[in-house]
Order: structure tokens, then sequence, then C-alpha cells
């Protein structure tokens, strides 16, 4: 299993070096706003587009770009998945998942068509004729015709944005599982925030052509290293969570040393044991002075210690270690009248349909073993 | 009616036909996908027989078949047979006049195809050749259509070029186009207007079944 990548890629405005741990985590998202060089970079990795000169990129210790190195995309053995799937519409799904086979044995690229259409969870579409597929099949066959030819590398680019919205939030949830399911390294190319949630373990902030922070999604969503990532990620805290149980509709998230309590209404069917991320944007954490229990309506109300207050426009971005980090944003007058400041103990109060849940399969330990019986040709 | 001239006609056409399409192909598929700015001057050059009078590029294939070139003088060591008033010296001048028409369709074909088709078939693994064989070429039957159809009736209605090299040997060289001036010139009106006739309604032909072409290409594959 590939490694690690090492990436300076300069073209046009692009000008990023990249590392990344591919084994640690198996799905990397690239996010940041439209235009900032993200497909580019893809295109370059896959060898679709040519770097300029002062470019590098390695898989492990294959070199693909170099001086005087320019390995063609047909010899990278990466899967490519592009916006709008682009099928062959001369052929059938079938045909298209076999497309990428011509070096395994004849006999062996049945089995192999039917095992990537199962993975994708497209088993059921293989007879079928590519035209008249829906936004969402046409998804599904593109991802196994991607993993069919067991690639080095996965890259998707935008994977969401050319469907409706319905099958988005429905495929959203299947993507990241499918991806950790197949186990193969992937990086994901996104704009859209949710997205860039629900798929991924890490988060490389591309903006301008630059490439502003890498980190683990709690590190880069929590803790945006430059006021650019936190305009591109937006207020909000993220923090990994598990539900355990509902309770009249609520459900009850297990965060840290507490328990969240979210209504949870954008993505019924969470059960149990589920992982999810739980998003909750500093616009909507009240602070309260530590007291004597008075009824409010916020169901939860956490602990905190101030440990950072910055001046954020006419707002204060106060940041809070719950046991976990959060983010609220408080006016001047609220802060002389709390008397706020780095050590303060308050409470935090977030209403619990203020709380967003993303679900968020972790990653298990069964992806790399049930990889490494399947064997290389 | 003159059969025996028909009957050249449709051989020279067949076997230009079959020389040019797969030559035609890669070139096309070059043309098509090149940004190198030579491929304009290529594009230029396969353009040329579309402009130039059919005696000019009659002239040059004759001079350079002749025995006093040096291909006329290497072809005749080789078989020992004078190249320039031969079926074959025909062949070579219709291959050379008829290119634009087998080429240009097929640009347009290809180039009207979506590029990341192309781009999807190379992260697959296949490499130019493979992707022109399994995914330009099916997706272009249209345009390798109307490019086969036009070559051949290019050839059949080709006179100058052909009067220019061919000379006038009955059974060799002496097409159906050579064969109506002959009567005119011989006051052979009927027989003219007959010969006239069938190429007049052969060409009509030809133009339907290439728009018809045309139009399913629109409706048949879909751009995705």
């Amino acid at each position: 299993m590939a490694q690690t990548l090492t990436a300076r890629v300069r073209r046009h405005i692009l000008d990023v070096t990249l590392t990344l741990d591919l084994a640690r985590s198996p799905v990397t998202v690239l996010f940041g706003p439209s235009g900032a060089g993200k497909t580019t970079l893809l295109r370059c990795l896959a060898g679709l587009d040519r770097p300029e000169p002062g470019s590098d990129v390695a898989l492990d210790d294959r070199r693909w770009d170099g001086p005087g190195v320019h390995v063609p995309a047909r010899r990278r053995r990466v899967g490519y998945l592009f916006q709008d799937h682009a099928l062959f519409p001369h052929l059938s799904v079938a045909g298209n998942v076999a497309y990428g086979l011509h070096r395994l044995p004849r006999h062996r690229r049945d089995a192999r068509v039917a095992e990537a259409l199962d993975a994708a969870g497209a088993a059921h579409l293989r007879e079928r004729s590519t035209r008249g597929l829906s936004g969402g099949e046409a998804q599904r066959v593109a991802l196994a015709r991607a993993l069919a030819p067991d690639p080095r590398l996965l890259l998707l680019d935008e994977p969401l944005s050319a469907l409706d919205a319905p099958t988005r939030v429905r495929l959203r949830g299947d993507l990241r599982r499918l991806l950790l399911g197949a186990g193969i390294p992937t990086i994901v190319v996104t704009h859209d925030r949710t997205e860039a949630l629900a798929l991924g373990d890490r988060i490389a902030v591309l903006i301008d052509g630059r490439l502003h922070q890498t980190g683990s999604i709690e590190e880069v969503f929590n803790r945006p290293a430059t006021v650019e990532v936190a305009g591109a990620v937006g207020m909000e805290s993220v923090l990994a969570g598990r539900i355990t149980g509902h309770v009249d509709g609520v459900a009850q998230v297990r965060v840290g040393e507490h328990t969240v309590h979210a209504t949870n209404r954008d993505t019924p069917g969470l059960a149990a044991g589920d992982d999810v991320l739980v998003c909750v944007r500093a616009d909507d954490v009240a602070l309260e002075l530590p007291g004597p229990a008075r009824a409010t309506s916020p169901r939860n109300h956490l602990p905190a210690v101030v440990t950072a207050i910055t001046p954020d426009g006419p707002l204060l971005r106060v940041d809070l270690d719950v046991g976990f980090d959060l983010t609220a944003y408080v006016t001047r007058p609220t802060r002389e009248q709390l008397d706020l400041r780095p050590g303060s103990h308050v409470t935090a109060a977030v209403k619990a349909p203020a709380v967003h849940l993303i679900p968020h399969p972790a990653v298990s330990r069964g992806a790399a073993a049930n990889r490494a019986g399947r064997g290389r040709d | 009616m003159d059969w025996e001239a028909i009957g050249v006609s449709l051989r020279l056409a067949g076997v230009t036909t079959a020389i040019l399409l797969p030559v035609a192909v890669p070139l096309a598929a070059w043309l098509a996908l090149t940004r190198r700015r030579i491929g304009v001057v290529v594009e230029a050059v396969v353009a040329l027989p579309l402009v130039l009078p059919p005696t000019v590029l009659g002239f040059y294939v004759l001079t350079a078949l002749g025995t006093r070139s040096p291909f006329g003088q290497w072809w005749q060591e080789l078989t020992g047979a004078t190249l320039a008033f031969t079926f074959t010296s025909l062949v070579i001048a219709s291959v050379l006049s008829s290119l634009p028409f087998a080429v240009q369709p097929m640009v347009t074909a290809f180039a009207g195809l979506d590029r990341r088709l192309l781009e999807a078939s190379s992260v697959l693994g296949r490499t130019r050749t493979g992707t022109l064989l399994r995914v330009m070429l099916p997706m272009s039957k249209a345009g390798l259509a109307t490019a086969a159809v036009l070559t051949f009736a290019h050839t059949i209605g080709e006179f100058g070029v052909v009067l220019m090299v061919g000379g006038n040997i009955p059974g060799q060289t002496r097409t159906v186009s050579i064969a109506i001036y002959d009567h005119v010139q011989a006051f052979d009106y009927a027989t003219a207007a007959r010969t006239s006739a069938v190429m007049l309604a052969f060409s009509l032909l030809v133009l339907t079944a290439i728009y018809t072409l045309r139009r399913r290409k629109e409706t048949v594959w879909p751009r995705l």
C-alpha cells in the first residue's frame, strides 16, 4: 500500500508543497473555494496536466514528475473520478468497468468487474447501458471503473457536485464508507464544507493557489491557522462523537467526557454506536456565568474554561476548553458584563437544534487487512 | 453505356478509399488533438487539393512519377515498368487529391469528442493508439462513414488529375468522367447523356446518404 505522497506542484497560480501520509489517513480532502487551484493540483497528481519546471511529485519511491521526469497518466496507476463521471457512452456498465483491466488475464476480468461494482455498491447495474443511469448510479459506476484496476491512489474531483441535492446527501454518507471499504488511499477535491467533513480524515486547505493548512478535520476546523482558513472553513466547532441513544427523538452524543443533545433533523437514521462529527456554530454558543442552576431553554450546558480571547471585527472570538475545543463569539459589552478573561470559568450553552450531526464512519482496522489479502497482479 | 469505364472508376474509388482511411484516421486524430503550432501547417497542406486546380496537382504528380524523377527511376528499377499512365499512378494521384475529403470529416468528429473521455481512457492505462481504437473511433462512426463516402464519391468524380496523370487507356485509366468527355468530343451526345444521368443519380444518392448520417449523429450519439 502506498505510504507517502510528496509533491511540489507549480502551474499557473498554483504553488504547493504537500506531504501526505496516506497510510495514516485514508481519505484526504483538498478543500478550498472555487478557483483556488484544487482541480489543477489533482490533475497534476494524475498526470493529466503537466506541472511547470521546479515541480516534483513522488509516491513513495516512484517519481512521477521532476527534472527530466514525467510519467504519463497511463503509467501512474491512479484512479480518477471526473466531476461529471465521464463514462464511455458507447460501452455498457460492465464494459466501462472492464475498460482499465487490459493487463489482467482475460479469464479474471469478469470476476474483477463484479468485485469492483460490488465495492462501489453498483452490482445491480452491471447489465445496464450507461444511457439512462441516474446521476447517483453513474457516480457509482464511475467509482467502480476507477477502483477496478486496483489503483495505488484514488483521486476524486468534486465527486458529489454533479448530483441533485437529495442524491448528494444520500451518497455523501455512503461514499466515505465505500472509500474506507476499498482501502485505497484517496484524495478528494471539494469546495463544500459539509462534503469535506463527511468524507475526510485529513484536510488540506488550498486558497489562491497556496496551501494554508494541513491537518486533521478537528484541528483545521477548530484551530484555523490563518484568517483565510477561518473564512473558508466557517465559524464552527467540529467534534468527533458517538451516538449513545435517543431520548424523545433527541440524539445523545458522547463527545469526550460530555453528552451533547442534538435534535438531528438533517440526518435521520443514525443509530446508537454510529460515529459522527458534531458541528456547533460559534454564533450558537451562549456563555453564562456558572452559578445556581436556573431553568433555561438550551439543552446543553457545558462547564468551560476560557483559553483565549481575540478580537474579530465588532465581535470577540472566545476559545473555550470544555474537555475539547469549542468557540463562541460575544460582543464587547458581554465581555465586560461577564468579566471574561483567559482562565475564567463559564458555562457554554447550546440549544439542541443548533447542534448538527454529520455521519462519519471511523477507519476500521479490517479495511487494510482485507486489502492485503486481495493480492496484487 | 461505357461499363468498362464505370468498372475502372469503381475500382479506383474502392482502392483509394481503402488506402486513405487507415492513413487519414491517425492523421485526423493527431490534427484534432495536437496543441502544437505545426498542426495548422499540416492542416493547410492536407486541405491544399481543395483549392489547387486539379491540373496543378496532376502536373506535380506526373512530374514526380515520371522516369526523370528519383521516385520514378526507383520504381522502374524495382518493378521494371514505368509508373506514369498506369492504374497505380491513378491511385497515387487520387489518394493525394482525396486526402482532405477523408481527413476533414474525421477531424471534425474527433474534435467534437468530450476530452474527458480521452483523459479517462489514459488514466485507465490505455495508450494513445488504444484510446483511438477503443474510444475515439467507436464514438465517431458517423464521421468515419462520411469520410469513406466522400472519398469514394470524390474519386469517382475526379477529372482533372486523372486526365493529367492517367492518359486515356481503356480498361486501365479511362474513368467515367474521362469517357463522358470523350463521347462529347466525338459528338456521341446520346452516350454522354446516359452516362451523365447515371453520375448525377449517383452523386445525389451519396449526398443524401451523408446528410442522413449527419442527422442520425445528432440523435444517436448525444454528448454527455
